[in-house]
């Protein structure tokens, strides 16, 4: 059963510098992946998790080279094979499943035609059979009504369903060994516990070999049998994935599942300081020594070798990581968050309804948005000062519609937005003044994006600060440098580009940005879903620390209920652009909640392979808010009948000041709900 | 010490920069041509008049169509002027010409382009429009009809040149835009309440420079053969101005018995097109802007 089809040896890749030095990515990297087994490679981006797995099937990225070892598959070597003997193999033996289904697709071939081109190239089946195994394999694959999709385009599918059109593509060749790149990455929290659930029965159902590549411990978890750890371009733990997650014996992984915020858990996690080292940096010691809690004098000038420990089944590459074993478990020690939330409200959204429909021609004469089905309707928030209120929801949900206009960038259908109880905001940004454009500042969520990447980070902050202040000079340069501190970046940042810095970094700087202003409000738009895990924890932990300082009120948008547990005070939860749910955050995280929340919370994953996902829901999406009724007819599992259908339901006061939309009596919702 | 590198290269000013890019240019075989060529023409087009060997309006009858010789190493003309001198000098009002000529061009079509890219709308669509109904206009029977109207002179040419060859800059300057004004720092900036000319300024040229004067490169290459065309036909510089345009003009019906009258300014004429022509390539590659994916419109 345990035959080894794929073995790793000794492999080296890297590239050359301009200077012509020698920069490893992989440092002699050493295992194997055995038949039926799922590996899980994790890793933080830029620890050469990817590169592994795409060798694994004899690709090596341009510009990267190998310079050492070999990759077997089937005991022939993958690295030294051309191009024609790796056609046979790839495909047919090994294939791989994309991080963006929606990319790999060809948008202008039908699903259909492109799964029969990966039949016809690995089968000899004839025109009706092949027709035949493309239903069979989009059945497997769990697509509803298969025969329909196969005679669809790419873009006509959703983001879940294109992943498993790609798994379907993927298993035409019945090959033996799976490479799957952050598969579920860019997906919904429901779809992407689905896709894995799918993956999971996939790998028992055909005996087939999987590498996982994430970064997403969660995902990890819940997939694979045998977890590899890599940093910085060595693998530092490998060993069964429960005792990896439940005794992380390695400083690294150690650091890493405590930085993970869980939903048993308020507050915010502790984080790792420090980022991983750049390739091609030299250190004589462990890669791991300056941003490790475990080590001592040897490891600064020594590099630990990957050593098996026979009784674990576990490799690990430390030389302290006794002291670690004697820690029964991760004892994840959160910081409380302060709330100092006050009585006063600063914003208040009023009946506010935003339509992303087109204006008709008579309507633009007279400026006016008519949509009798808006894309987000009857929002009523009312947010106090100091506090953190998140909104959450999965994409399409209106989350960040709702920030835009709140931002101004968007304008609203109805409604009225209040500032600080009495000063109502335009809605149009171009009529707002300066004041009301500073008082609320945005921070977004992949700062490679927010950052000019052609100005310094000192350009960068003062942008606010001349426009607001008309800071000059000696002035100006004092408040940028005071800003920096605040976000814990120093006065040598100044003259840096955004391309020079490292993703918290950036990240820091885009604070830094927001603060500059000196606003009453911030917008924070999935502020930490680009980011690694060991920064995410990092850059809350600042954004915590600065609210405290300044008293700043933020409205949080995400999709990662996890997060949003850690940092806020109150939590609204949104479907279609329709309120679902408000409460304090502790009592949305416990039920009674509404049926949306309910699926929400059962399909977060938590890196513990013992807490499984509950799929309350089907991951289908609706493309429209249905006219009348309740929101989450559509995918309701507790349904009452024609009322939902038909009456919005209404607003059911919990004792603990949490308010839940559904027509189900709260009682009846909560013993539904502990079953 | 890696800090210390990373400051550094922060810090780097403008010139060795320009400096870094011209290097990459001349590490390829095809940019180091191309580099090569042009600094070689716009040397001679600058020195030209020292070392011309004789007056290039110097008319001698007796000498009519002479091959060449070691007295005249390109022959001479139907008129008896020395080839050699008339070649030398033949480049220089074309590439001023079109030098400023593409100046004009990259100035009018990148910021038009900029400024439809950022407003988008009613602006937008009126404004490519128009530019659409100009595109489809011949260019060289617009630009004789401007040339007849309004003389052959220099002061004519220059502007009516830069505004036909701006055309197509706007598209390119437009969709660069584009890609940048979808970036969130834009959105950014809009929210903090800039005004257009501020994210202009400072978040989309800096963004978009790159892109602009590799096209402006290329329209530059485009303008030369469009003037000496406009030469060829007799509408570019007037004779006895020595130009290449205006030689192969002259020298084409006699090409069977006098080859060299038209050889010498065709090689001139065609190798700084070509000179260009891989300079701009390897400019857009050193920028890191590959042509290939991103054809001009």
């Amino acid at each position: 059963m345990f035959e080894i089809i794929q073995n790793v040896k000794n492999l080296s890749i890297g590239f050359r510098s301009k200077k012509g030095e020698e920069i490893l990515i992989l440092k002699n990297i050493s295992t194997n992946i055995k038949k039926g087994e799922t590996v899980g490679i994790v890793g933080e981006s830029g620890s050469g998790k990817s590169t592994l797995a795409l060798a694994m099937m004899g690709y090596v990225k341009h510009g990267l080279y190998t310079i050492g070892g070999k990759c077997e598959f089937n005991s022939s070597n993958l690295l030294t094979m051309n191009s024609r003997e790796l056609e046979k193999i790839r495909g047919r033996k090994i294939a791989m499943i994309p991080q963006n289904a929606g990319q790999a697709l060809t948008p202008n071939l039908k699903i259909g035609y492109q799964i029969d081109e990966a039949l016809q190239l690995h089968s000899n089946l004839n025109k009706q059979q092949r027709d035949e195994k493309i239903s069979e394999l989009l059945n497997k694959v769990r697509l509803p009504s298969p025969d329909t999709i196969a005679l669809r385009y790419p873009h006509e599918l959703s983001g879940g369903q294109q992943q498993r059109v790609a798994v379907a593509m993927a298993l035409a060749g019945k090959p033996d060994l799976l490479l799957l790149d952050e598969p579920t990455t860019g997906l919904d929290v429901t779809t992407q516990a689905h896709v894995l659930e799918l993956l999971k029965f996939i790998a028992k159902d055909t005996g087939t070999s999987m590498v996982y590549v994430s970064h997403d411990l969660g995902a990890i978890a819940q997939v694979s049998d045998r977890i590899i750890v890599m940093y910085s371009g060595e693998i530092v733990l490998e060993g069964p994935s429960r005792s990896i997650l439940k005794k992380p014996i390695h400083p690294y992984t150690f650091g890493l599942l405590k930085s993970i915020p869980k939903l048993s858990l308020a507050g915010l996690p502790e984080s790792m300081p420090g980022s991983q080292p750049q390739p091609g940096s030299i250190s004589r010691g462990c890669s791991f020594y300056d941003r490790c809690n475990f080590s001592s004098d040897k490891c600064k000038n020594n590099s630990p070798d990957l050593e098996y420990l026979e009784d674990l089944k576990t490799s690990i590459k430390c030389f302290n990581y006794k002291n670690l074993m004697n820690d029964n478990e991760v004892n994840q020690n959160v910081k409380k968050i302060n709330t100092n939330s006050q009585d006063k409200e600063i914003l208040t959204l009023s009946e506010v309804s935003i339509s992303y429909a087109k204006q008709k021609l008579l309507d633009q004469v007279f400026n006016k948005i008519t949509d009798d089905n808006p894309t987000v309707k009857d929002i009523n928030i009312n947010i106090k000062k100091g506090e953190t209120i998140a909104l959450v929801g999965e994409s399409g949900s209106g989350k960040s519609t709702i920030l835009k206009s709140i931002a101004g960038l968007l304008r609203t259908k109805d409604g009225i937005i209040t500032f600080d109880q009495n000063r109502q905001l335009p809605s149009d940004l171009k009529l707002r003044n300066p004041n009301e454009l500073r008082i609320i500042q945005l921070i977004f969520q992949n700062p490679d994006e927010s950052l000019n990447p052609n100005h310094t980070v000192e350009e960068i902050i003062s942008q606010p600060l001349k426009l607001y202040f008309g800071l000059k000079g000696e002035e100006l340069k004092k408040n940028i440098i005071e800003l920096l501190e605040k976000v814990r970046l120093g006065e040598f940042y100044m003259s840096r580009y955004p391309r020079q810095l490292s993703g918290g970094e950036k990240q820091r700087v885009a604070v830094a940005r927001a603060f500059a202003a000196k606003p009453d409000i911030i917008l924070c738009d999935e502020v930490t879903s680009a980011l690694d895990v060991s920064v995410q924890a990092a850059v809350l932990n600042l954004l915590q620390q600065l609210k405290e300082d300044f008293g700043t009120t933020y409205i949080f948008v995400s999709h990662d209920l996890a997060v949003v547990r850690a940092i806020s005070d109150r939590v609204a939860v949104l479907y279609q652009g329709r309120l679902c749910e408000v409460g304090p955050s502790k009592d949305v995280y416990q039920f009674p909640s509404h049926p949306y929340t309910e699926v929400l919370l059962g399909a977060v994953l938590e890196p513990d392979p013992d807490i499984k996902p509950k799929l309350v829901a089907e991951d289908i999406v609706e493309e429209k808010p249905p006219k009348k009724g309740c929101s989450f007819q559509g995918r309701c599992s507790r349904i009452v009948g024609d009322i939902c259908k038909n009456e919005i339901p209404p607003w059911q006061l919990t004792t603990s000041g949490n308010s839940i939309r559904c027509h189900i009596p709260l009682k009846e919702l909560q013993k539904a709900q502990i079953i | 010490m890696k800090t210390n590198n990373i400051t550094e290269e922060g810090k780097k000013s403008s010139f060795s920069k320009v400096l870094e890019v011209l290097k990459t240019m001349a590490s390829k075989p095809s940019g180091f041509i191309g580099l090569s060529i042009l600094v070689f023409h716009i040397t001679l087009a600058l020195i030209s008049p020292y070392i011309a060997p004789y007056d290039y309006k110097a008319i001698d009858p007796a000498m009519m169509l002479s091959a060449p010789s070691s007295e005249f190493w390109f022959g001479t003309d139907d008129l008896g002027r020395d080839v050699f001198t008339r070649t030398i000098l033949g480049g220089r009002t074309a590439l001023t010409v079109t030098f400023f000529g593409s100046l004009i061009a990259l100035l009018w079509g990148g910021l038009l382009g900029i400024f439809c890219g950022l407003v988008g709308g009613k602006i937008d669509d009126v404004v490519m429009r128009v530019v659409d109904a100009f595109l489809s206009i011949p260019w060289i029977l617009a630009m004789l009809l401007i040339v007849s109207l309004l003389g052959t002179t220099t002061e004519v040419l220059i502007p009516a040149l830069g505004f036909f060859y701006g055309k197509g800059i706007v598209r390119v300057a437009r969709a660069a835009t584009h890609d940048v004004i979808a970036k969130d720092f834009i959105v950014s900036a809009r929210a903090r309440g800039h005004s257009n000319f501020s994210i202009m300024w400072n978040e989309i040229i800096p963004n978009v420079r790159d892109a602009i004067l590799v096209e402006g490169a290329m329209r530059w290459s485009w303008m030369l053969l469009g003037f000496s065309s406009l030469s060829f036909l007799g509408f570019g510089v007037s004779p006895p101005t020595p130009d290449w345009g205006l030689m192969i003009s002259n020298g084409r019906g006699l090409m069977s018995f006098a080859y060299w009258s038209v050889i010498a300014p065709i090689v001139g004429l065609s190798s700084l097109i070509i000179g260009i022509n891989l300079t701009a390539d390897a400019f857009a590659k050193a920028l890191g802007i590959d042509r290939a994916t991103k054809a001009p419109v």
